[in-house]
């Protein structure tokens, strides 16, 4: 900021600098953290907590000083040691390694968690079978947003539209899972082309706003048609997948037909492998479809509409595929999501969800399929390890509760990694045809989009 | 008009006709900016746009491609040789966009979304501010365009997600497609670089091997020659030879360029304030006054002292009456005028009916070199002479100018106040403190 | 008929609350071409700010509802205006001039940390707050089968009808006639431009979030005042509403924030009142997308024109 004045003494610097940041911080905190109200008797009650006030602006304070000190203001920052921004090429080498070996990890997560986590291999394998969700809706939507460039800000009504449809098939038709996924899947991308119909000529921002409100409203369709939804209570008693016609229990099932001693992970096993085959079709499908004209056709649509149409693209039916085509896999993910918990509400389907959906793809870098799978595990795998800091208890005492401050932090990351990576983690495009030699294209050329 | 002053007969655009442009006018709100405007586009011919900033060339183009919807007109886009006058009379009474023959072909565009127009009529086109899909390589943009035979070949994707024999061959030969037009554009070397990587010349002629990939019947090219330099300028007009002898393709170009225009083209049309006023081929139209009047920046009041000065200059005079007879003004008008004022003489004849203080002249230009005054902004060609008329050679001569002379100067070239609005004085201060000397150009048009 | 001029008034008051914060979405859209997805948790920090304000200035003894009142607002506008400041200039100022999807997710990145900040440091139980302005006048009187209905126009929808009127008369003079206003507009049409001719692009984007902000905070308030129940999640759903009453309005237009806001006010009421509750945020998404549909650039923007 002050890189003038050739070294007018660091450090009075850096404190007058920590100095304002404190005064900010004490006036943004003061309503926050030095007055509470509370809800007490005949009324609000006030509560004044100056200790907590004075302590959060030392903090900030002292947190402050000591980037300044390190970081901002020092001629020699400690970040230029650390080889954080390593070149887009070295990233995208690694690139290619990461692909096969990740898929490896991936194909024998279960096996390795129960050898290395004995104990705690059940919590580990629902967290990778959430991570893996994530991923797979975070591909899905890559094709919207990071190949044909629509902001779309509702994705979680086509999550909303698979889960609900496979439970209701189940409860009015007594449909299991292998039936209803694809029947699923097919609603969702019917309910895409539906809503997308009349909104895809929108512009920008205009199509992220309406998109938005066609989630908002598919959610309080649900909480509010409750004679057919059950509105806000939901739908329970989701039938379980089952193995070929074997189901996991502990009678007749799964265990029994192959000799096994029954265990409840062989379903949590179970559960991994189904995700992970549905996020493996997603990724398999985008990957094909980017080679062949309609997926090019995305691509440039995202360039440039106004060209596409003077090479006689129907950009109309172009983007509708894109939305179809990632409603459909958001409809897979969303059938999957409700046997994986067996209930599901409208509770499930906020815009939060769109949101971390959309956070994952940008964060990822649009476009990018390992981004996506990164930005997933740093982000939902990162949060639900908070749920883990409970000695943190032992030095904030016994009130401090570390998993309300899960959103915090996932908003606070989402920020952090934005500023520090507007392009997303990987941003280069891979070409989708080669004449003679295959060239990484850098991130600048690359468009993001309607609107700018 | 144009059969009447050719003793020619009849051109190829008269006969064998790709496009017809008939009646069309384009009205944004208010603004009037094509007004019934008809022209033909022969087959096979390269025929170029041109006209004056603002005379709605574009705007022409964006009906044809079917960016705009014409506000009335019609514009037949024809596949096969013959005119079609009676398929074309019925498609139109039908109120469909098209008929598709087996040989021929007749399309209606002005009724067909821009899509269309590309995919069936083939109709290709490029744009001024060139728009390549900047994040994509070379090769993929043009296999972008190739994109409706492709969807076939890939059975609308299904046959491509599971990678059958067909679509494959089909690829590997919309590769080689678009590798012979990068091969002709010199382009096949950057086959795999990012096209917002390419030079500027290299990219407009990405654009025009994109808009071939299409296999257009028509390639409608808007500037292609904007901003390149002139080699690249003759590698284009050789380039765009090439498409028109090889392939059979029609051309039809906006172009500034007058080099390019007049070397290439077949048929001229000309159009100023959206109306066309000048139609045929090259040599007709550069001698055609009215498009000199326009196209040498002659204002409006200016062109009606062309004839004052008209007995000097003896070609101008004649452009200037086919001009007045055009206007249908009273042609008696060229007699009354004032004789122009020998140069050899400063004292201007009728100067006292001016305000102000007439300026003093040189009989000669210092050392025979007159500066170049139509450097200075508000000062055409015209205007030159009569100042060069009055003894005025130079800059300095401008820049010594006090008011009262610039009022009677003003006055006396009829366009009162504006030497102080376009500031004359400075400018020419500014050009007598010795700026070297840039050839003269046509310049000039305020 | 009675039943209907209660509901248009009761419209126009929550419609006013709308528009105050559809204000701050159409100005930073208008300079920045961003949607500020924080902007609702900026009205919702303003309304909790003024609740501690208020419980404040009763504690310390102030006894004159007018004065408590007045103080409030301008202490919330004040604080509210700083968090907008603070919100700008550590998401979005680093990314100026990036890719139009970065701030956006910075945006819901601060909208998400905003809520949990609240939510951490004052609980996420909601806050009830006693009517504390009570009292009207009946405008109407009219005799159905049901018995007498009579239409009030309470003390309350006075006011915030009033100050909403007040402050938007008091910016559309600061925008046509201060230098800032013209900062302002100059940034809109070409920020590079703008900076090159002298205006201080970072500081005047900063003021343009700071009367955001403010304004932000005056709605809250008055969201406090009038439906007398905060909490730390008010601010996503009606920042929602006031960004559909901006779009529908004409984004970058201020008087079509405005007519955006009473709009998507009067749409709830009405659809509530003759309708379902339960589907009024449905109708007036409905109704934002069929405009949107028909008229691309909202009632009053200016239509956009295909550049080719």
């Amino acid at each position: 900021m002050t890189s003038a004045a050739p070294h007018p003494s660091l450090l009075a610097e850096s404190v007058k600098d920590a100095a304002v940041a404190a005064f900010l911080a004490a006036v943004l905190g003061f309503f926050f953290f030095a007055l509470r109200t509370d809800i007490g008797t005949g009324g609000l009650d006030l509560t004044y907590r100056w200790g907590l006030w004075f302590t959060a602006t030392a903090i900030v304070f002292a947190v402050r000083l000591a980037l300044n000190l390190l970081v901002f203001k020092t001629r020699n920052p400690v970040t230029q040691h650390i080889k954080i921004t390593a070149s887009e090429s070295t990233l995208s080498g690694i690139g290619r390694v990461l692909g096969p070996v990740l898929l490896i990890v991936a194909a024998t997560l279960p096996f390795l968690v129960m050898w290395l986590f004995p104990n705690r291999d059940r919590q580990f394998i629902d967290l990778a079978i959430l991570i893996m969700t994530y991923v797979m809706l975070g591909w899905g939507l890559n094709i919207v947003v990071g190949l044909a460039g629509l902001l779309d800000l509702g994705y979680v009504a086509f999550y909303a539209v698979g889960a609900y449809s496979f439970a209701l098939m189940a409860q009015y038709f007594g449909f299991g899972f292998w039936m209803a996924l694809p029947l699923a899947g097919l609603l969702a991308a019917m309910w895409g082309v539906i809503l997308g119909f009349p909104v895809l000529r929108l512009r920008g921002d205009y199509l992220a706003i309406v998109t938005l409100a066609f989630g908002e409203i598919i959610r309080v369709v649900l909480l509010n048609w409750y004679e057919f939804t059950g509105g806000p209570d939901g739908i329970s008693g989701i039938p379980k997948p089952s193995f070929f016609g074997l189901e996991f229990s502990r009678t007749g099932g799964f265990a029994e037909f192959f000799g096994l001693p029954y265990d409840s992970i062989h379903r949590f096993v179970y559960l991994y492998y189904i995700i992970l085959l549905l996020a493996l079709i997603t990724n398999f499908v985008t990957l094909r479809l980017r080679r062949l004209p309609i997926g090019r056709a995305w691509e440039a649509l995202r360039e440039d509409e106004i060209a596409c149409r003077s090479l006689g693209i129907n950009t109309t039916n172009t983007k509708l595929t894109a939305f179809a085509i990632g409603a459909m896999f958001g409809g897979f993910a969303g059938s999957f999501f409700a046997t994986r918990q067996g209930f599901i509400s409208p509770e499930s389907f906020t815009f939060l969800e769109s949101a971390i959906i959309l956070a994952i793809v940008v964060l990822g870098g649009l476009g990018s399929q390992i981004g996506v799978v990164i930005a997933s595990v740093v982000m939902i795998g990162g949060i639900e390890l908070l749920r883990n800091l409970g000695f943190l208890k032992e030095i904030f005492g016994p009130d401090f509760e570390p998993t309300q401050y899960r959103m915090l932090i996932f908003g606070l990351a989402m920020v952090l990694i934005m500023v520090w990576k507007p392009r997303g983690i990987i941003s280069s495009r891979n070409p989708s045809a080669v004449y003679k030699e295959r060239k990484k294209i850098g991130s600048d050329m690359v468009a993001q989009g309607e609107g700018h | 008009m144009e059969t009447a002053m050719n003793t020619t007969p009849a051109h190829n655009w008269d006969h064998n006709v790709v496009l017809s442009v008939e009646h069309l006018t384009m009205r944004f709100g208010g603004l009037l900016a094509v007004n019934d405007l008809s022209f033909n586009v022969g087959r096979g011919d390269i025929t170029a746009l041109i006209g004056p900033n603002g005379a709605g060339k574009t705007t022409v183009f964006n009906c044809v491609t079917g960016f705009y919807k014409p506000t009335e007109g019609r514009i037949v886009m024809r596949h096969g040789n013959d005119l079609q006058s009676e398929k074309v009379e019925a498609l139109t009474r039908t109120g469909r966009q098209h008929d598709i023959g087996k040989d021929s072909a007749v399309f209606l565009l002005e009724r067909m979304p821009d899509f269309e127009i590309s995919k069936r009529a083939k109709v290709a086109r490029t744009f001024q501010n060139i728009r390549l899909f900047g994040g994509m390589t070379a090769l993929e943009n043009l296999l972008v365009a190739q994109h409706n035979p492709l969807m076939i070949a890939s059975s609308m994707t299904i046959g491509g997600i599971f990678n059958l024999p067909g679509f494959r061959k089909a690829r590997a030969e919309a590769i080689d497609f678009a590798a012979y037009w990068l091969e002709k554009t010199g382009l096949i070397e950057r086959a795999d670089d990012p096209a917002a990587d390419l030079p500027y010349g290299d990219q407009r002629r990405l654009e025009i091997a994109r808009a071939m990939c299409t296999r257009p019947h028509l390639l409608c090219l808007d500037e292609p020659a904007a901003g390149l330099n002139p080699r690249e300028s003759t590698e284009l007009n050789q380039l765009l030879q090439y498409i028109r002898r090889d392939h059979g393709t029609s051309i039809l170009l906006i172009e500034h360029d007058m080099g390019v225009v007049m070397e290439i083209s077949d048929h001229v049309v000309v159009l100023d304030y959206g109306e066309k006023i000048s139609d045929g081929n090259p040599d007709h139209v550069k001698n055609d006054p009215k498009v000199i009047s326009a196209y040498l920046g002659v204002d409006e009041e200016e062109v009606a002292t062309i004839e004052e000065i008209a007995e000097d200059l003896p070609e101008i005079a004649a452009k200037a009456a086919a001009l007045k007879e055009h206007k249908g003004e009273a042609s008696g008008q060229a007699a009354t005028a004032e004789p122009p004022a020998a140069a050899s003489e400063i004292v201007v004849e009728g100067a006292e009916n001016h305000p102000g203080a007439q300026p003093s002249g040189l009989r000669q230009p210092r050392s025979d070199k007159p500066d170049d005054l139509t450097r200075v902004k508000g000062i055409g060609s015209v205007n030159e002479r009569k100042l060069n008329a009055l003894g005025i050679w130079h800059y300095d001569q401008v820049a010594a100018w006090k008011k009262k002379e610039v009022e009677w100067v003003g006055s006396y070239l009829a366009f009162p106040g504006r030497i102080e609005r376009e500031d004359w004085v400075k400018q020419a201060k500014a050009l007598a403190k010795g700026v070297a000397g840039k050839k003269s150009g046509k310049g000039g048009k305020s | 008929m009675e039943y209907f001029v209660q509901q248009l008034i009761n419209g126009l008051t929550l419609g006013s609350i709308y528009g105050l914060i559809a204000i701050g979405y159409t100005m930073v859209y208008g300079i920045i071409g961003m949607i500020n997805f924080a902007h609702g948790d900026i009205f919702m920090i303003g309304s909790f700010i003024a609740l501690a304000t208020f419980l404040a200035l009763v504690a310390i003894g102030i006894t004159a509802l007018p004065l408590i009142l007045l103080l409030t607002l301008l202490i919330a506008m004040l604080f509210t205006s700083a968090w907008g400041w603070t919100v700008e200039r550590m998401a979005y100022r680093p990314l100026r001039g990036s890719f139009r999807l970065a701030p956006l997710i910075t945006a819901i990145g601060m909208s998400i940390v905003l809520q949990n900040f609240v939510q951490i440091t004052q609980g996420a139980r909601v806050k009830p707050l006693q009517p504390q302005i009570q009292g009207g006048i009946t405008i109407m009187e009219g005799v159905t089968e049901n018995g007498t209905i009579a239409v009030q126009l309470s003390f309350m929808q006075m006011i915030i009808i009033s100050t909403t009127l007040a402050l938007m008369i008091g910016f559309s003079l600061l925008i046509s006639k201060t230098p800032l206003g013209r900062a302002q507009r100059a940034c809109e049409q070409d920020q590079k431009m703008a900076a090159l001719l002298g205006v201080n692009v970072d500081r005047t984007i900063s003021l343009t979030f700071v009367m955001g902000a403010a304004l932000a905070a005056v709605a809250g308030f008055m969201f406090l005042l009038l439906y007398g129940v905060i909490d730390f999640y008010i601010g996503f759903l009606a920042g929602v509403k006031a960004f559909t009453a901006a779009v529908l309005g004409g984004i970058g237009s201020l008087p079509g924030a405005m007519l955006g806001g009473l709009l998507i006010g009067l749409i709830e009421v009405f659809w509530s009142g003759y309708f379902t509750v339960e589907y009024k945020d449905v109708a007036a998404f409905s109704i934002l997308a069929i405009v949107l549909i028909f008229m691309p650039s909202g009632l009053l923007g200016k239509p956009e024109v295909e550049k080719v």
